[in-house]
């Protein structure tokens, strides 16, 4: 948890490249505690793309990223995840056969250095992590109205469920910094309006820097402070949700360059719709 | 005084273990205490393999070759240190104290193999590491075949008779609380999450190859532990007792029980003992046997019997709670 | 320098006969994802197969060229339909369920074969448990009658040895100032040549070359686009098993002793070979294979004779501690 204010994560002149594909390039981002950010574009745009480099999934093809000052380039992502970030996955990434309340309980664990032995023993500095563990994992499940679910097998939790436990997981890592990868994926008008009230609250309740990749324009404009657009691995629009919405870059990336074709090419079959 | 309670409950199992097994000890004839020898170590083998298959979810199918680096590093112990009487004990306990050594000793060699092979392998996935692993057990029954200090292919006889059903017993004991300990801790959830997923567990702040390479490990140890207290009871140790089929024969019975379920290993392992040892008057068609029964599981039921559930979970709440000191 | 010439033909010689088994490795990874640890047996298999048509034939009192391609059809029709029968029964009920639960079928198959060759054979055993059973008041079915007096009298052949007869004279030539060539290697050479650049062909210039390669790349996408996709695995693992059929016919002309477990280290070798070369991949088998034939025999002729299994071993962890994909191969990036 870091003063208000304080920069937390920061990204500079990043690329990713894929042997010949460059995915991400010149990706700049500085995010500081409190700071809630949307990142956006089209599908295969890089946003993705641009999580897994700031969380040592894949290490940078070029540029930097550092955390509260910290380079962490070509670390492993639980490295960068005990610096502070912390993130959730496009695709749910829960651990399924296991309940909530463990898989929220393993995010606690984060950085404990205490190995085998210890739990062999049943030593009591180990039932004292135990207990403090417990009430944690406790305690983030129901920030994230999770708590009827404790002993639920995670892959038995419906689709919104799933989300917030994930969200709730990477809370438990205690972060500066949250990554959510779509969080509202799935979900109809009302659960996302209530998940975003939900990640406001979060945000000011465990002073977090908020980095946000989301589909929803709509969803995304209400709620963040900053917009960045890619397009292609490029950032081709970055500031205040206004501005963007009406950036022509923008809406030429999502929809085209507005000549559309609205008769279909001579010998196509007749009567198609 | 509570500490006392603490460390009680700690050692509790082994104190309870310990009469029990003395009994039966005294109450089996010579071959059913050969069985029953048997059916420990294979339970030990299974038990220990599924720390790094059931819970952490990975392909080790080498686990006969740290056997026989139990095996041959107690043999190497005992044989050494035969005519010692140590700490100027009667003959009797310090036979004992020898063979404790002994199997300390296999063990911590075991480890250091467990590590040796683990570190480089475990950074590898799937079916790689299932051949990374066949390959370093291969690799360290050739060695042995080659090195004239270790008998090369016919081996150490003549090995003191040392393990019986008490020390194969505790033995069981030790696996079984180990394996179960780490389950119900942070740790083991640590290595379930790794199994489960990977990518995911990696992001949450868990070093997946530093757990990884501990289950390895810890695994490793305790083979070596059968390997030790299977050769004093046979009082031999050759390399062909550690070839890959008895590597598969341990897959078997930890796939057989449930990957992940101790109970099942232990179910299994005692199975597959029996019908071996039933199956050595048909002794050409016991590896036949053997072999289709392993592909009718595969294709039938590769959940195994437990799938990934213990007869604990059976128990009602308030048992549990007072067994292990806090919920599961 | 003559020695070292000796050892490069006769690498290049045990090289090829690797090359051919490897590529059935390669290609049953590259359609299925799966280590298909039964091929080496069908290789042994197939040399028994071709042992029992040559046995029938009479072969070893009266060799005739035409008796000898018909030993070779006979053992490649053979391997190719246990190739199929074993994808079909043991691996394809599996395609959907975790890798580990097929790997671990192939040890089963791979083991059923070993120690099932290694029986005694049912003809002579069908005896004694034909008296058995009549002593519980049963009687042997008619069809399963029928079925082992259909199999030749000898099967399973038991652990002990058999002697391929000789396909064709051997001719030994001595060239280059005392480098030993038989017939028998030239002969190896080419047609094991001949059959991987075939293989080649279809791979990489035929319509079912590239629906194979289509099936390795995505097997759901293929299927969606039309591709038959139990089709083109099912051809994938017959046309495997008939290399493998050369591949021992091939040996057992120079080599003539043949054993219930002939496969396991040629096998395991083939498949570090299809390893070195990159595993999916057509011509790094064949590379791997004389790479590695090469290299067990330089060490064996150099160095430590007792080691030369032992290179394979080392080739294969060195390989997926440095370069896992291979020397062909493509680097694969897991999507998160």
């Amino acid at each position: 948890m870091s003063a208000t204010g304080e920069t937390v994560l920061e990204a500079r002149r990043v690329a990713m490249k894929f042997g010949g594909l460059t995915a991400l390039s010149d990706f700049d981002l500085t995010l500081r505690t409190g700071e809630l950010v949307g990142l956006i574009g089209p599908n295969g745009a890089g946003k993705t793309t641009a999580f897994n480099a700031l969380t040592g999934v894949y290490p940078p093809s070029q540029g930097e990223v550092r955390v509260a000052g910290q380079r962490v380039n070509g670390m492993r992502p639980h490295q960068i995840c005990e610096l502070g970030v912390a993130r959730t996955f496009q695709n749910v990434r829960l651990f399924r056969e296991l309940s909530a309340f463990d898989n929220v309980r393993i995010a606690c664990h984060a950085g404990s250095k205490s190995g085998f032995t210890s739990a062999w023993l049943l030593t009591p500095r180990h039932d004292a992590e135990e207990e403090r563990i417990r009430q944690r994992a406790g305690e983030f499940l129901a920030v994230m109205e999770l708590g009827h679910r404790k002993h639920e097998v995670a892959r038995n939790l419906p689709y919104g469920e799933q989300r917030r436990l994930e969200i709730a997981r990477a809370l438990a890592t205690g972060p500066r910094v949250l990554c959510l990868d779509e969080p509202g994926a799935g979900m109809n008008a009302s659960e996302k309006v209530a998940l975003l009230a939900l990640i406001r609250r979060i945000r000011d309740q465990f002073s977090l820097a908020i980095l946000v990749i989301e589909h929803d324009m709509r969803l995304v404009m209400g709620v963040s402070e900053r917009v960045m657009v890619l397009d292609h691995g490029v950032t081709i629009a970055h500031g205040r949700p206004e501005e963007v919405r009406r950036d022509p870059k923008v809406i030429e990336a999502y929809l085209g360059d507005g000549k559309l074709k609205l008769r279909p090419p001579r010998g196509a079959e007749g009567g198609a719709a | 005084m509570r500490r006392a309670r603490l460390v009680l409950r700690s050692v509790a199992p082994f104190l309870i273990a310990l009469p029990v097994l003395w009994l039966a000890q005294g109450a089996s004839p010579p071959d059913v205490s050969i069985v029953l020898v048997a059916i420990a170590v294979n339970v030990i083998l299974a038990v220990s393999l599924n720390v790094v298959n059931g819970f952490t979810g990975q392909f080790s199918i080498g686990h006969a070759a740290f056997m026989a680096v139990g095996a041959y590093t107690a043999a190497l112990v005992t044989t050494g240190m035969q005519d010692l009487q140590l700490l100027g004990l009667p003959e009797g306990s310090s036979d004992a104290l020898v063979f404790f050594l002994a199997l300390l000793a296999g063990m911590a060699a075991a480890s250091v193999a467990g590590l040796l092979v683990g570190i480089p392998s475990l950074r590898l996935r799937g079916d790689y590491l299932a051949i990374v692993t066949l390959g370093f057990g291969e690799i360290i029954r050739v060695v042995i075949e080659n090195t004239k200090a270790l008998g090369q292919a016919t081996g150490i006889s003549g090995l003191p008779p040392y393990t019986n059903v008490v020390w194969a017993g505790m033995g069981v004991v030790a696996t079984v609380v180990m394996a179960r300990r780490l389950l119900l801790s942070t740790q083991g959830r640590a290595l379930l999450a790794i199994r489960e997923d990977e990518v995911a567990a990696e992001a949450m702040g868990v070093d997946t190859v530093g757990w990884k390479v501990r289950a390895f490990v810890i695994s490793a140890a305790f083979a070596g532990l059968a390997g030790g207290l299977l050769v004093h009871k046979i009082q031999l140790v050759t390399p062909r007792m550690f070839t890959f089929v008895k590597s598969m024969e341990v897959v078997v019975m930890v796939v057989l029980g449930g990957m992940g379920s101790i109970t099942g290993s232990i179910v299994a392992a005692t199975l597959l003992t029996v019908v071996l040892e039933w199956l050595r008057g048909v002794d050409q068609y016991r590896m036949v046997i053997f072999s289709l029964l392993l592909i009718v599981l595969m294709l039938t039921r590769p959940s195994g019997l437990f799938g990934t559930r213990e007869i604990w979970d059976a128990l009602p709440r308030w048992l549990r709670r007072r067994v292990d000191g806090g919920t599961p | 320098m003559t020695e070292f010439l000796q050892h490069l033909v006769n690498g290049v010689s045990l090289g090829t006969i690797y090359a051919l088994i490897a590529l059935g490795y390669t290609m049953v990874y590259g359609v299925l994802k799966l280590i298909n640890f039964a091929h080496g047996d069908v290789y042994m298999a197939a040399a028994y197969a071709g042992f029992y048509i040559a046995t029938a034939l009479d072969v070893r009192t009266h060799p005739t060229a035409g008796k000898a391609v018909a030993v070779f059809v006979g053992s490649m029709v053979f391997a190719g339909a246990l190739g199929w029968a074993i994808e079909r029964f043991a691996y394809r009920p599996l395609r959907n369920r975790a890798r580990l639960t097929a790997l671990i079928t192939a040890i089963g198959v791979s083991f059923l074969l070993e120690y099932g060759f290694q029986l005694p054979s049912f003809q002579a055993q069908g005896r004694t448990f034909e008296e058995m059973l009549r002593g519980w008041g049963w009687t042997v079915p008619g069809w399963l009658d029928a079925l082992v007096s259909f199999l030749p009298a000898s099967f399973p052949p038991g652990p002990t040895p058999r002697f391929f007869p000789e396909p064709f004279v051997r001719v030994d030539w001595t060239v280059l100032g005392g480098v030993h060539v038989s017939n028998y290697d030239v002969v190896s050479f080419l047609v094991a040549v001949a059959f991987m650049l075939g293989l080649q062909w279809i791979v990489f210039r035929t319509r079912f070359g590239m629906a194979m390669r289509a099936v390795s790349f995505d097997p759901k996408v293929a299927g969606l686009m039309g591709i038959p996709v139990n089709r083109v695995i099912a051809t994938t693992f017959v046309l495997g098993s008939v290399l493998a059929a050369v591949a021992a016919l091939l040996v057992a002309g120079s080599r003539p002793r043949i054993d219930p477990i002939m496969g396991l280290m040629p096998g395991l070798k083939a498949f570090v070979a299809a390893v070195f070369g990159g595993i999916g991949n057509v011509p790094g088998a064949m590379l791997g294979g004389i790479v590695l034939g090469l290299a067990e025999e330089m060490v064996a002729g150099y160095a430590l004779s007792s080691f030369r299994d032992g290179i394979a071993f080392a080739i294969l962890i060195l390989m997926l501690l440095v370069r896992p994909e291979g020397l062909l191969g493509r680097v694969t990036v897991e999507k998160v």
